[in-house]
């Protein structure tokens, strides 16, 4: 199944590979990670989806989260009401007439081209990975991609409940 | 406020921790500490002759004192030397602080002389590490490596401090703060009440109950409440190769070890229980054989102060997180204050059971005219001993000897490497607990393999007259090795056998130690004798043993807890 870890953590040198050892010393798989600072300089927000075998499993690796010492607080996603959103750049060559049909996928998906050359479009995206996954699905049948870009899933829970340092 | 260098504020910090005895090895990166150190009188320094070994020696000078160890290394081959002991002292929850040096900050990555990213080598063993990258942060940076190691489920810590952070012509404000606080670590030691209500209310009404105590109750020095709470209630109880001692070993209500190597009576026990109380002890593997077939009728309760413990290889069912003390307190005043008891009837029913399994004497074994038994040196030892010596091993038959012949009477009396398992840890582990408790009989129980690995610290007993006493289990062989070659591998004996061990009576002796060989029984006994008589030497006792002897019981692989060897021809399942 798949989960969504957020995780609080100090914002300290350092604190980025221990959670990224952890995940490795420990044999769990991670799909994507990313990791900012939040408005509070001294803390990071991290998002990490992983596909893990059962509930037990992820309720392990959840506790050894929290357990490192700089993390202060480690919630899931999925199991609620949550928001979660993907960026992603891609370069796409579009030869042969194909620039009408590419223009009118990147609208129909409500992405937008941010950049353009004679042959080439860079679109953005954002939206759930799913939808990311098939708009690329859709520019595979349309045109040539040259290069793809995916920030990994940020996420957050909808209505009053927050992670809050 | 007063004014220190980086290097004054590593050694007046630790002053200011209280700590009396550190153990280390200088080199490049750290020789200001080291002149800090030359200059101060209250911290007594002890020289190794191998990083490892230092660690090793404040890893067991941490474990018969509860207190924190002190290690300081060099940069590079002095850190990563230092990776095994505190890979050690991490698997089995000891506190520690290692200090070590690093190239100077402007240095780093640069692959300097004698660099190693320490704090990117040694992540996966430590609780937590510190790089200091100015020397205002030092203080503060000891404080929360002191605090962190001893507090929640110790662990070690390392503080990394690149050589310019102790520059001895820079001073700054020094201050070391009285406590600590982290927003992001906050350990649970009260016991949940309602969980604690509900467990002991289990407790109460099982008919089978069995408590499996584990190295925590140790750590927490929670002995006194479980003597109290298994009297109190008639309960079996079981020590891990970790919590031997944490109940005693002469008590009555002791079943024996459990496990690989456990007794057939706690191993049974275990096995039919339909209820397993689990106090400070982490259902290893080699505790609980196939984990899909352990245990089958009982429900699982578990106190742990860390929640990773808990349902991490067996579901449990109802677990409490806290510091074992706290938590058992808790539950014994709640026993009190309710009047409650057990069905006595039904508990002596199971004890008829137990008894019958106990019955079996698994642990005798034949003596032989040809050779010592292995179990005749461990049991020859308690008695000269009294039962009262501190017994440090490492790994191997030996250790599994000791753990099942010595039965320990108190807590911090067994020192061994459970959780890595690290041979070479006996020797320098002797030397750290005489250095803690000089007035105790201090033996190391070890193999001619294990020995070899840390055996250059017989110059550190010698530079500094640390009366430890060497009992050598000598099979000429890697025994368990061998063992497990002989059992599982068709006797192909693929280099676990030794030609060339040393003549370690005139090896003792190179170092101006008191070397002594055994080769009949008659000479074991006089030559133990003779070892305590020698209060200030070091004697080594090199005892010849049968090469060919197993231990057992040894659980059948795959198989649950109560399956197991019960000698060479003798299987439970058979």
């Amino acid at each position: 199944m798949r989960s969504i870890i957020s995780v609080l953590l100090e914002n300290e040198s350092g604190a980025l590979s221990r959670v990224v050892g952890l995940f490795s010393q420990r044999g769990y798989n991670i799909e994507s990670l990313t990791v900012s600072p939040t408005n509070d300089k001294t803390l990071s927000r991290m998002t990490i989806t992983t596909e893990v075998t059962d509930v037990a499993r992820l309720e392990q690796m959840m506790k050894q989260l929290h357990k490192l010492v700089d993390v202060l607080r480690v919630t899931e996603l999925t199991e609620g009401p949550h928001v979660e959103r993907e960026l992603m750049l891609v370069k796409v060559r579009t030869l042969n007439g194909t620039r009408e049909e590419v223009k009118r996928c990147v609208d129909i998906y409500r992405g937008q081209i941010v950049d353009i050359t004679q042959n080439l479009y860079t679109i953005q995206l954002s939206g759930t990975c799913s939808k990311l996954d098939a708009f690329i699905a859709t520019l595979e049948d349309t045109c040539e991609i040259v290069e793809v870009v995916r920030s990994g899933v940020c996420g957050i829970a909808r209505g009053e409940k927050a992670l809050r340092g | 406020m007063e004014m220190l260098s980086g290097a004054e504020m590593v050694v007046r910090s630790l002053q200011d921790e209280g700590i009396e005895h550190i153990f280390g090895y200088p080199g490049g990166s750290v020789l200001d500490i080291y002149d800090a150190i030359f200059q101060c009188s209250d911290i007594e320094h002890f020289l190794v002759r191998h990083e490892q070994a230092a660690v090793h020696m404040a890893d067991a000078y941490s474990r018969v004192t509860g207190k924190v160890g002190t290690v300081l290394v060099t940069a590079g081959p002095g850190a990563t030397n230092c990776i095994t002991g505190i890979a050690t002292a991490y698997m089995d929850s000891i506190p520690l602080v290692v200090i070590s040096g690093q190239v100077p900050t402007n240095w780093i990555g640069d692959d300097a002389f004698q660099e190693t990213d320490m704090i990117g080598v040694s992540r996966p063993v430590v609780k937590h590490s510190f790089l200091c990258r100015t020397a205002q942060e030092i203080p503060i940076a000891i404080k929360k490596a002191f605090f962190l190691a001893s507090t929640g489920r110790p662990g070690p810590v390392v503080v990394d401090l690149p050589k310019d952070v102790q520059n001895p012509l820079l001073k700054f404000p020094y201050e070391y703060p009285d406590s600590i606080e982290l927003r992001s670590y906050n350990p649970t030691l009260r016991g949940h009440k309602g969980q604690i209500k509900r467990a002991l209310a289990a407790l109460l009404c099982a008919k089978k109950p069995v408590l499996y105590v584990g190295g925590g109750a140790i750590i927490s020095n929670a002995s006194k409440q479980i003597i109290e709470l298994a009297e109190k209630l008639n309960l079996p109880v079981t020590n891990t190769l970790m919590g031997l001692g944490a109940f005693p070993g002469q008590h009555k209500q002791n079943i024996g070890m459990l496990g690989m190597h456990g007794t057939y009576q706690a191993n049974r026990t275990m096995h039919n229980a339909d209820l397993i109380f689990a106090i400070g002890a982490r259902f290893d593997d080699r505790v609980t054989n196939n984990v899909d077939k352990f245990c089958p009728h009982a429900k699982i309760m578990q106190i742990d102060i860390d929640p990773t413990s808990i349902s991490k290889n067996i579901h449990v069912d109802l677990p409490i997180v806290g510091s074992i003390e706290i938590v058992l307190q808790q539950m014994l005043d709640l026993l009190e204050e309710t009047q409650a008891s057990n069905d006595s009837e039904k508990i002596n029913l199971w004890w008829d059971q137990i008894n019958e399994w106990r019955a079996k004497n698994c642990l005798a074994y034949k003596t032989s005219d040809k050779y010592i038994k292995p179990q005749q040196v461990i049991e020859s030892l308690y008695k000269v001993t009294h039962g009262d010596a501190i017994i440090t091993s490492d790994v191997g038959q030996h250790q599994m000897f000791a753990a099942n012949y010595y039965p320990f009477k108190e807590p911090r009396q067994w020192i061994n490497s459970g959780g890595l398992g690290t041979m070479g840890f006996g020797l320098p582990a002797a030397i750290g607990c005489k250095i803690a408790r000089p007035e105790k009989t201090v033996c190391c129980v070890t193999g001619d393999g294990s020995i070899q690995m840390n055996i250059q610290e017989l110059s550190t007993c010698m530079q500094y007259n640390i009366p430890v006493i060497i009992v050598l289990l000598n099979n000429r062989s890697l025994g368990m090795v061998k063992q497990w070659q002989k059992m599982f591998y068709g006797g192909r004996q693929s280099h676990s056998y030794m030609d060339s061990v040393p003549d370690f009576v005139k090896l003792a002796e190179a170092y101006n130690h008191i070397g002594i060989k055994v080769d009949k029984i008659e000479e074991l006994e006089p030559a133990f004798l003779r070892a305590l008589e020698l209060k200030d030497r070091v004697v080594f006792i090199d005892i010849a043993v049968d090469p060919e002897e197993h231990v057992y019981p040894m659980q059948i692989k795959f198989g649950s807890m109560e399956d197991m060897y019960l000698s060479k021809t003798e299987r439970t399942d058979a």
